[in-house]
């Protein structure tokens, strides 16, 4: 199975759909020439003409506003807002519009449209280029909120995405960009709302989404040296969340651990804490449930000052070691 | 425009001769003008039952009455073809009914029954009817505007004929949307008519207090949009710019903007005691510049109506009203057990 970029396998699902699916065109800010910001979209303009791979003006607010009202007469936009803080100016439009009119409306029409936004940290970018909004996206009802964290993920549930008649906040990672894994050339999905155990483990489960999955395994790869057993799971989607797979794992290890960046107050650690504690799977819990977030401050500018503003491997490390050997 | 808050004495609706010679000039043949009015008296009884169902304590919520501005809700209906798409603003009641809306099912919205336009759901402020491409109201002022731009993107796209309506008012067009909106659609030459009903406050705001060059229309220009403003309250002038405006648009030229200038009798919503406004000058708009009075005076000169044929219109109106109240009320609530659906596709 060929090797490419978590950025690769977004482009790749984009591409491929809007090969097989003519309904499917891409709007955003300097997605053309340019090739977007990240260079997800490079060579799309040639490929498929500018009116497929429309450029607009910096409006997020029409951008989303624009998938929908097209999204109403029958096409498949896939918008980009180019940084996941800019998302806040098209507010609006996912919050009141694209997420309520299915329901609103007494479920007489759809609004299958994706938002692909970038997020996190990491990349020296300060407090306006830098936060992860997902659990802010999480509180609107009608969205579903998508995060995957390995390029094998993130085609197939672009792939989901753009075939789900709902509005879909598709939510990378800066500093996922560049990594790479598996990724079969062909058509496939992952379906939205299924969380996948990354690693099997008896004693912990760590509850982890995008970066902090890459992080985890690799904690959970040096414990597993020192006889701890690491079970990794990545929510893959937030919105629905899979709390049956969490709880259950749980109720097998006894043990909880949720990480993400996100700020940790209002974060969605807290309520996947609250879905296993309310869960039959309480009566197993062994250990304080804990969640390791981002500190409650904007991201800084500084290299040294951004890096701990958000959990390191070192923290995650701590935290499971103190859970399972009874330090906390 | 807009300085005539004081009291004026009626509106001169002209001689016989150049009410005929301008409708002739438009085209417009007796059954269209029996259709305006006939559509106008429908609108003005839909919202004065509403006014009364709640005062009745059959309808809670707000809801955002149109009734004095029914001249714009026909003028642009006739205007536009019934295929064409329409994205309507809060107080949208008028437009709905002009476009054809099926009344029992809007009642039936309205006192949120499931056997509404949005199967209770929605209520007053998101009527829709996808089936006959009712886009539907927005709650958030200017909400609409933008996703204007995304029906006539996608009109544009699949090389069709029809155009998009999108109507907001005074006070949307203050948000930071509109002028994204005037842009985008300006820059990629879609088939849009926007139009503003100015209704002259937003809320309790004067447009002479919120917006810093008037008419609003004007803005247009900046966009290289053409633009007409218009008296709102004469329905034979509304139809005449709508008609240029959505000619315009549908030749594939790019949008429009009209600005129609009107009143609205009732307040904003239910909690306005018009404290903002005087008696006198909502008394002045009712008595002389009526959309319908002055219609009426027209039809009845030019002989197309006479006084009975015209009550008898108006009767007609306020049976259908009437029969629609008695369908709502006799529909069922929406079942408890359904409160979960729809959430999802």
């Amino acid at each position: 199975m060929p090797e490419i970029s978590y950025l690769e396998a977004i482009r790749q699902a984009l591409w491929q759909e809007m090969k097989r699916d003519e309904r499917v065109f891409l709007l955003g800010e300097d997605i053309g020439r340019y090739g977007g910001a990240f260079g997800l979209t490079h060579d799309m303009l040639d490929e498929f003409g500018p009116e497929r791979v429309r450029e607009t003006p910096i409006s997020e607010a029409t951008i989303v506003a624009t998938a929908i009202g097209a999204s109403l007469l029958g096409m498949r936009p896939v918008a980009e807002i180019m940084f996941m803080d800019f998302v806040t100016l098209a507010l609006d439009q996912i919050a009141n519009q694209a997420a309520k009119m299915h329901f609103m409306f007494g479920g007489r029409t759809t609004v299958p449209i994706v938002i692909r936004m970038p997020g996190g940290s990491g990349s020296g970018a300060a407090s306006q280029h830098s936060q992860s909004l997902e659990s802010v996206l999480m509180h609107f009802p009608g969205l579903k909120v998508v995060n995957p964290s390995t390029p094998y993920d993130a085609k197939g549930l672009m792939l989901a995405s753009i075939r789900d008649q709902n509005p879909v906040c598709f939510v990378e990672h800066k500093v996922l960009y560049k990594t790479k894994g598996e990724v079969p050339e062909g058509d496939y999905t992952i379906p939205i709302g299924v969380a996948e155990i990354k690693r099997a483990g008896r004693d912990i489960t760590v509850v982890a989404n995008n970066i902090m999955v890459m992080k985890t395994l690799n904690v959970a790869e040096k414990l597993s040296r020192d006889g701890i057993e690491v079970e990794v799971i990545d929510p893959r989607t937030l919105l629905p969340l899979d709390t049956e797979t969490i709880i259950n794992s749980v109720a097998h290890t006894g043990r909880l651990l949720v990480v993400h960046e996100a700020c940790l107050t209002g974060g969605w650690a807290g309520e996947v804490i609250a879905c296993v504690v309310g869960s039959p799977a309480f009566d197993y819990i062994d250990a304080p449930v804990r969640r390791l977030g981002g500190k409650d401050i904007p991201i800084p500018y500084n290299r040294g000052l951004e890096k701990f503003a958000i959990p390191q491997e070192a923290d995650i490390e701590q935290e499971i070691r103190a859970l399972v050997e009874g330090k906390i | 425009m807009s300085k005539d808050k004081g009291k004026t004495k009626e509106k001169d609706i002209g001689t016989r001769e150049q009410f005929e010679k301008r409708v002739k000039r438009l085209g417009l043949s007796d059954n269209n003008l029996i259709g305006l009015y006939r559509t106008m008296c429908t609108v003005r009884h839909f919202e004065y039952m509403a006014d009364k169902l709640y005062a009745a304590g059959k309808v809670h919520g707000t809801m955002h009455l149109s009734a004095g501005q029914e001249a714009v809700a026909a003028g642009i209906s006739l205007a536009v073809h019934p295929d064409d798409y329409l994205i309507n603003h809060h107080r949208g009641h008028g437009h709905f009914i002009a476009k054809g809306a099926d009344i029992n099912l809007m009642m039936a919205e309205f006192l949120g029954k499931d056997t509404g336009y949005n199967r209770g759901r929605g209520g007053s402020m998101h009527i829709a009817d996808f089936q006959s491409n009712n886009l539907g109201a927005n709650g958030i002022v200017g909400g609409g505007i933008p996703q204007a731009v995304g029906v006539g993107l996608a009109l544009q796209m699949q090389k069709r004929k029809e155009i998009c309506i999108c109507i907001f008012g005074d006070g949307a067009a203050n948000e930071g949307v509109f002028h994204e909106a005037m842009n985008m659609v300006a820059l990629w030459k879609l088939p849009v008519l926007y139009i503003c009903e100015n209704n002259k406050y937003g809320m309790s705001m004067d447009v002479e207090r919120a917006t810093a060059k008037l008419p609003i229309a004007q803005r247009a220009d900046g966009y290289g949009i053409p633009w007409a403003c218009v008296d709102g309250n004469d329905v034979v002038e509304v139809y005449d710019a709508m008609k240029i405006a959505a000619d315009h648009v549908r030749s594939g030229k790019g949008p429009f903007f009209v600005e129609a200038i009107t009143y609205r009798y009732f307040g904003h919503s239910k909690s306005d005691r018009n404290l903002y406004r005087s008696k006198e000058e909502i008394g002045d708009w009712k008595q002389n510049r009526d959309p319908i009075t002055r219609f009426t005076k027209h039809l009845l000169q030019s002989e197309i109506l006479d006084e009975s044929q015209a009550q008898e219109i108006d009767g007609q109106t306020e049976q259908v009203i009437h029969k629609a109240v008695e369908f709502a009320e006799a529909s069922p609530e929406p079942d408890i057990s359904t409160l979960m659906e729809f959430v999802y596709a």
